[in-house]
């Protein structure tokens, strides 16, 4: 089985984040980057999958500036056979701009199946392995909690509201992985020592003109200050009046 | 510190890791073995996993393949969490290790380090007896050669991985009476006391090694600090060890620890470093959180100078430790050095606690916050591996022998 896993480098979400001199992306000045977490699943996924076959092929694939190699790398020390990285001024914001770089690459490269996180959080779109698919004219299923391979066959489970959906999907496919899956495993000090040794190819992503792109970006307004109305019971009637009329939550 | 002077690409993966590692899989369990004082076999486990038990040692030899660096910065990282933790990572690799991987002949290395570098079994080193502790050439466990054999018969305390370990190297008299040059090294194994934990997680036992008859551990010291760290006495009664099992050449055990204990002190150090990082990181987080008289802590100067003055001297202390760890990897002579960082580590991890138990208050005092754990194990650190008296000691042996020359 060839397995293709696509993940980004995104900022750490605990940062105070700033926003750049353009307006239109973020400061990255301070930052701490690391591989988005769901994509880490996916790469886990992707693992699993080849150590039961006893066979195949991981295959890593990020989109961005150079720096994405050391996500990459990562990837390929925890334990996948081989990094490709797209080469971008930065990463950008527009999903099918991404999705057709990628697809473009994947296309010819026999994939059984295309692993994505379900989504990242810095730009919360969670559109660009749904798009490969379309592009790529395979099957899709998205935000799967759990997986089973048989017969050139998948079953992917999703989590709905109050729910567990399962599904059969046949190959090639792409899968965009949800928390629950599985847990990613921690680079051992082998794998980061082996992963120095793995192929990581670059070349130029091919983004095309995007169709969407960031305008602006703002801070969220400051929270208005609390206010205390008073104390004990006698505080019951002017608390509610002001939910109702105020706030408007009553 | 910027991490380029000192560290290339892998060796931030490897902090990474650990960080990511110490973080989220020791730091939540930390309290449960501090206080019931168990080795935390579980844990250890994962840690072996990942190849933390043999990180400076050749890949031929099981070992990770990494650098005294990688090595000096995962301990450093693991103590920022957790001291227990790292100690065992110490222990088992510069103390337990480390004489067999230097001392031992192509024979001895190719039958011990493969099980010691992969984590199969825990190692430990036999050094300090009742009556030779910072005088540790006052050995008086006495090994006496018989037919092949060597007797040996005394007793050590305070030995880490006394209990848990299989494979001591320890040190005893073979010449009376010429003092330091009549003390040898020896390989000891015996089974782990821990034999069905060891069993449950999969490591800490190997059949192949011979339970030494006449060797046993101790009962386990109920400690101050270091709580999930096993130590005890070990015990040599007519204990037989086959002739192979001198490590090195006769009458060289004394210079043989000596140097092994140069090389612990980076670690320690690091350590010490670690345990006052931690402590320090948790200090400016409650500061910058905790509110009295209308405001954050921090902003009272009471605080914050404090918090100003542990910045200060762990970023020295960051300096101190990685040069050393660099003399030392590039075969540079650090024994000054190493006991320099070793000895303003340990006392910058006692201050540092300290302060930031003022810090948290009330709160500070309770095991509610890890900051009370902190200040506990720091202690040992101004004892373990050289007192800071000796510290001083072998500091000031150096400087006034540089004086001379
Ligand atoms: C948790 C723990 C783990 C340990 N692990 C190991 C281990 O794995 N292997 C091992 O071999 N040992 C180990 N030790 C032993 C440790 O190295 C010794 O405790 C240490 O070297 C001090 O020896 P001592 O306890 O006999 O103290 P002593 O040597 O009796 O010292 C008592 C005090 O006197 C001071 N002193 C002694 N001589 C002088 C002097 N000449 N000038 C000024 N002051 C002096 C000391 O600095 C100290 O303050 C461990 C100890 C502990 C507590
Ligand atoms: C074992 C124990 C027993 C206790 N028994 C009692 C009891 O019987 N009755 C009782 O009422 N209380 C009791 N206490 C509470 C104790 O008096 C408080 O913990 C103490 O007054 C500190 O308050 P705090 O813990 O809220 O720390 P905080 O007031 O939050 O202080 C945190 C840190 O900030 C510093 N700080 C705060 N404000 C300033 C400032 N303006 N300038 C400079 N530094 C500042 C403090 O000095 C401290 O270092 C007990 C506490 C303990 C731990």
């Amino acid at each position: 089985m060839k397995i293709a896993v696509c993940v980004k480098r995104v900022p750490d979400m605990d940062a105070r984040f700033r926003i750049s001199a353009d307006g239109t992306s973020l400061d990255e000045a301070g930052l701490k980057f690391d591989i988005n977490e769901p994509d880490a699943w996916a790469v886990e996924a992707g693992l699993q999958l080849k150590e039961k076959a006893g066979q195949g092929e991981v295959v890593v694939l990020s989109l961005g500036p150079p720096a994405v190699q050391e996500t990459i790398r990562k990837a390929l020390s925890m334990g996948a056979d081989r990094g490709i990285h797209l080469a971008a001024d930065r990463i950008p914001f527009d999903g099918f701009s991404i999705a057709r770089a990628l697809a473009a690459e994947l296309k010819d490269g026999a994939y059984d199946l295309i692993l994505f996180g379900k989504m990242s959080p810095d730009s919360s779109n969670g559109i660009v392995g749904a798009i490969v698919a379309e592009l790529l004219d395979c099957a899709c299923v998205t935000a799967v909690s759990g997986l089973e391979m048989a017969d050139g066959k998948g079953t992917a489970k999703r989590e709905l509201e109050g729910a567990q959906e399962f599904v059969e999907f046949t190959l090639p496919a792409v899968l965009t992985v949800d928390e629950g899956l599985n847990t990613a495993r921690y680079p051992s000090l082998k794998g980061i020592m082996a992963a120095k040794k793995k192929p990581l190819e670059s070349r130029p992503a091919q983004l095309g003109e995007p169709m969407v792109t960031i305008e602006s970006l703002a801070m969220p307004p400051d929270r208005p200050p609390g206010k205390i109305v008073g104390e004990g019971a006698a505080a019951v009637p002017e608390l509610v009046r002001l939910l109702q009329n105020e706030a408007k939550v009553l | 510190m910027d991490d380029s002077l000192y560290f290339g690409e892998q060796h931030l993966a490897v902090r990474n890791m650990v960080r990511d590692f110490a973080r989220e899989e020791i730091a939540p369990t930390a309290a449960k073995y501090d206080e019931s004082g168990e080795f935390p076999w579980e844990n250890v486990r994962k840690m072996v996993d990942l190849g933390l038990l043999g990180i400076p040692w050749p890949e031929e030899l099981g070992g990770s393949g990494l650098d005294l660096l990688a090595y000096v910065s995962v301990i450093h990282e693991m103590a920022k969490v957790d001291a227990s933790h790292a100690i065992t990572i110490s222990a088992h690799t510069t103390l337990g290790t480390s004489p067999i991987f230097n001392f031992g002949t192509q024979a001895q290395r190719e039958r011990f380090v493969p099980l010691l570098a992969s984590g199969k079994v825990l190692a430990g080193f036999g050094l300090t007896e009742p009556s030779a502790g910072s005088d540790a050439g006052g050995t008086r466990t006495t090994a006496v050669k018989k037919d092949g054999r060597y007797v040996l018969n005394g007793s050590k305390v305070f030995i880490t991985h006394g209990g848990v370990g299989e494979v001591f190297v320890v040190t005893a008299v073979t010449t009376p009476g010429v003092g330091t040059k009549g003390i040898s090294s020896f390989i000891l194994t015996k089974e782990t006391a821990d034999r069905a934990k060891a069993d449950a997680a999969g490591f800490g036992h190997d059949d192949s090694l011979p339970n030494t008859p006449g060797f046993t551990s101790g009962k386990k010291e109920d400690k101050l600090g270091w709580r999930a760290s096993d130590t005890r006495s070990l015990n040599f009664e007519d204990a037989e060890v086959p002739e192979e099992n001198l490590l090195g050449e006769e009458g060289q055990g004394f210079l043989n620890f000596m140097q092994t204990l140069d090389a612990g002190r980076i670690g320690m150090a690091a350590l010490a470093l670690g345990i006052a990082e931690g402590a320090y990181e948790e200090a400016l987080r409650y500061a910058s959180e905790r509110r009295q008289f209308g405001q954050a802590i921090s902003n009272f100067q009471g605080v914050s100078f404090p918090l100003a003055d542990m910045a200060t001297e762990i970023e020295a202390g960051k300096h101190l430790v990685y040069h050393a760890a660099w003399l030392a990897e590039h075969k540079k002579p650090f024994t000054k050095q190493a006991a320099i960082a070793k000895l303003f580590c340990s006392e910058l991890a006692m201050r540092t606690t300290i302060k930031a138990v003022q810090i948290h208050g009330g709160y500070g005092y309770t095991k509610d916050y890890p900051v009370e754990r902190m200040m506990r194990d720091a202690k040992i650190c101004e004892i373990g591996e050289g007192t800071s008296e000796v510290q001083r000691m072998v500091i000031a042996r150096q400087i006034l022998r540089e004086m001379r020359d």
